[in-house]
């Protein structure tokens, strides 16, 4: 039962974006798979397009890379998706490769916010980009073997290609997944491994190499080195279970390296087994502090490739969710930065009194506290119960915005706060941009860069909101445009109540398992964090081919390291806190 | 021992020493201290981490039960919350943390990652619960649990605490308490107890 693609049509240039084929005849060339948009651009030429298309039409912010592995083609595929910061559109160009030993050019030097990304490719996928200043794996440990995201490669516990397994169902065998194991465990080596004469060789060897900036001799012939300093996994600071090292001359950072994959919990090799509807209760789990905005931002994606638009009502309720869970992560991500400054578990205290009273209204219309698994293709799983609609109501026009002057009065102002974070870990506008950094910390350094704005989505361009923006990029810059966020999303709040309609909730029949129609989808939305998207390739299939997250938090901390040079260790956990990254999103 | 046995001292107060006078046995004095003083090691992994933040803020109040003060080193806690997925990335490091803390030492699974892998349990990089490297003495249910259940389970905790005899306990025996040997990260998460049955696995195999 496949539907039509309903941009099943010859390829045009989208309005708003630039003909690359005319401003570069012979390397660029239309994308003209069914149901596929953008442009495939030649792998040589890839760095000179990307330039043009910064430097001459504008792109400045390159969101997404990503790679696809089409085994059936026997190709590899790089895509990239670049916006512009002033709005509109964005642009997706691609670059194909051979499987065997996929090469493609580092956008490093164009895009610094590529960085993590194409580390990420490398490890995953095993893409190699060439010219890149420190590809390492990220996620996975040096020495793992293989690329787990290669469709081809197939993990420990290897059941079937998707679900639902067919030992499973309709039968309904259960069994463990161990017992299947030869090892009882969800490991697995390669054939000829003996690991008595295995020399292990060190996973940490390439990491402080790429630390090491110089090694310099003083003039009496003693040799002088940084010292290194690791913080993390486990440290009270990290909000999670990440991790960076430091290397150090006297007090001052002059590198900073952050390691994470310690909650890899492989959400996209999982994903590209499930099937689309069974994704929804995962992307609770990437951003836990923000499981309704997860979900509407794949539910968006979803939608777009299916081609169908959700009813009125289902339009309000979602906006009301994803503005309640941006004030929960807020008070969150505020309390822990005051936290990490050493006003210890006070402010976090008042705070989460706000949040919990949030969670009750998820509670009682979603089910759960913080995995709502609310949202559904085409609208939402249900209507918002009658009491939970009360307090939304006694929460956005009465106590939110009398507690969030109290929150200024008694934050704003505090000597700590001002003096650690006034001035402390500046990031420039032109570099915000460069790393690629969206959301607060985009907006903190003075971009009015917000997709609910400049490229909207849903219904958010009927509410009447400003976009605070920062001044200086500091810490506390960042602070205070979260503060104002909160009582911008209360705005919206108060307004969705007012216009929200009676009607259903849900398009059509609640389906369970359907087929897209083939295609790539790439949807968005402003997340507490930044800009978080998902790329969906379908090939037709109830799962999809492939899965993947643009996570705010994972690329937001390209710019950590930056920031951090020439600051002391301790600013480091204040500078992260105001980053304010979720490890579930970080690792995926 | 039983916990009737243990928990009655079996002397009568006699008339006019009552209400100056409580007898009670050491086992009860020593494990009503610990108890409720249980120090958690503060360290999050995952979602459930989130919850456990809650539970110890102002709604729930962990400190009711003596369990609020948590611990950032392994060295001055007593209780090791594994509060979501262990990855096998991080394994390593998670017993790492377990064979510093002194003992008595106690480990909660929190949550369905932390006891059997949970909703990512099929994952490459997931290991199908701490209970296969670590001794656990609660596990809670839930994805995640809920405050309510977080306290709960360390209701049992308490419960079992309550129930160890100071003529028993290991950590008072003369031979030390071996360290549990630590994960290698090769090819694949490389657990050093299974060694000989990875270098023979093609006998078992076939």
């Amino acid at each position: 039962m496949t539907t039509a693609a309903p941009h099943d049509v010859p390829h045009t240039v989208q309005a708003g974006t630039p003909d690359l084929a005319a401003r570069f005849p012979g390397l660029v060339a239309p994308d003209e798979r069914s149901g596929y948009s953008g442009w495939i651009v030649t792998a040589d030429h890839l760095v000179q397009v990307a330039t043009a298309l910064r430097d001459e039409f504008g792109y400045d912010l390159l969101s997404s890379v990503t790679g696809v592995d089409y085994l059936p083609e026997g190709k590899m595929e790089v895509v990239y998706h670049a916006f512009k910061t002033t709005g509109g559109p964005g642009i997706c160009f691609k670059v194909q490769t051979g499987r065997d030993d996929p090469q493609v050019p580092s956008l490093v030097s164009v895009y610094p916010g590529a960085e993590l990304q194409e580390r990420e490719a490398w490890d995953l996928l095993g893409i190699k980009f060439t010219g890149h200043p420190d590809l390492r794996r990220i996620l996975m440990w040096e020495g793992f073997n293989g690329h787990p995201l290669r469709k081809d490669w197939q993990e420990p516990y290897y059941e079937d290609e998707a679900k639902p397994f067919k030992s499973r169902s309709p039968e309904g065998h259960v069994y463990r997944f161990e017992d299947r194991n030869p090892f009882g465990d969800n490991v697995r080596y390669p054939e000829d491994f003996d690991p008595e004469k295995w020399t292990p060789e060190n996973p940490e060897d390439l990491l402080y190499k790429s630390l090491k900036t110089y090694q310099a001799e003083s003039p009496d012939g003693i040799e002088t080195d940084h010292i290194v300093v690791n913080m993390g996994p486990q440290h009270p600071s990290t909000h999670g279970v990440f991790r960076f090292v430091v290397a150090l001359d006297g007090e001052k950072i002059v590198n900073l390296k952050p390691v994470m994959g310690y909650l890899h919990r492989n959400h996209e090799k999982i994903g590209e087994r499930n099937t689309y509807l069974m994704n929804m209760p995962y992307t609770d789990r990437l951003d836990y502090l923000s499981p309704m905005s997860n979900n509407f931002a794949y539910a968006l994606t979803v939608e777009k490739l299916m081609g169908i638009t959700p009813p009125e009502r289902a339009e309000y309720i979602r906006v009301i969710m994803a503005e309640l869970t941006r004030i929960a992560n807020h008070c969150m991500c505020i309390g822990s930065l005051l936290n990490d400054l050493g006003a210890f578990f006070t402010p976090m205290i008042y705070l989460l009194e706000e949040r919990d009273l949030i969670l009750d209204v998820f509670e009682a219309t979603a089910g759960s506290r913080m995995m709502v698994n609310y949202f559904r293709f085409g609208g939402v799983a249900r209507d918002i119960p009658e009491d939970a609609l009360e307090k939304i109501k006694g929460l956005a026009f009465e106590r939110l915005p009398r507690i969030l002057d109290e929150m200024d009065r008694l934050m704003s102002e505090n000597e700590i706060l001002r003096a650690r974070g006034i001035g402390q870990g500046v990031l420039t506008a032109e570099d915000a941009i460069r790393y690629s950094a969206t959301g607060p910390l985009l907006r903190g350094s003075g971009v009015p860069y917000d997709i609910r704005r400049a490229d909207p989505y849903s219904i958010y361009d009927r509410f009447e909101f400003d976009i605070p923006v920062g001044k200086n990029g500091d810490i506390y810059d960042r602070y205070i445009i979260r503060l104002e966020e909160m009582r911008q999303s209360v705005r919206i709040i108060q307004q969705a109540l007012k216009q929200m309609p009676e009607g259903p909730v849900m398009v059509g029949k609640p389906q369970y398992q359907f087929r897209p129609p083939v295609g790539e989808s790439y949807g968005r939305v402003e997340g507490p964090k930044g800009e978080l998207g998902f790329y969906i390739v379908s090939n037709g299939k109830p799962t999809p081919w492939r899965y993947h997250v643009r996570a705010p938090s994972f690329i937001n901390l390209t710019a950590f390291g930056p920031m951090c040079v020439g600051q002391k260790v301790a600013d480091t956990v204040a500078i992260l806190g105001s980053i304010d990254i979720v490890l579930g999103e970080v690792d995926r | 021992m039983s916990e009737n046995e243990l928990n009655s001292p079996g002397y009568d107060i006699p008339p006019e020493l009552q209400g100056q006078v409580a007898i009670t046995t050491l086992d009860r004095l020593y494990n009503w201290g610990r108890r409720s003083s249980v120090w958690p090691l503060m360290f999050g992994l995952a979602c459930c981490a989130i919850e456990m933040i809650v539970s110890q803020a102002s709604r729930y109040d962990l400190s009711r039960f003596g369990m609020e003060v948590m611990r950032p080193s392994p060295r001055q806690s007593d209780l090791l919350l594994i509060s979501g997925t262990v990855t096998k990335k991080m394994v390593p490091l998670l017993v790492r943390l377990y064979n510093q803390m002194p003992e008595p030492k106690y480990v909660v699974a929190m949550g369905a990652c932390a006891s059997g892998g949970g909703p990512f349990k099929e994952g490459y990089n997931v290991v199908s619960g701490i209970d296969r490297y670590l001794p656990v003495d609660v596990y809670i249910p839930g994805c995640p649990p809920t405050p309510q259940a977080l306290i709960n389970g360390l209701i049992r905790l308490q419960e079992k605490i309550d129930k160890q005899s100071i003529k028993q306990v290991p950590w008072y025996r003369k031979e030390p308490i071996e360290a549990i040997p630590i994960p290698i990260l090769g090819p694949d998460l490389i657990d050093p107890r299974k060694i000989p049955q990875i270098k023979n696995r093609k006998a078992q195999e076939g």
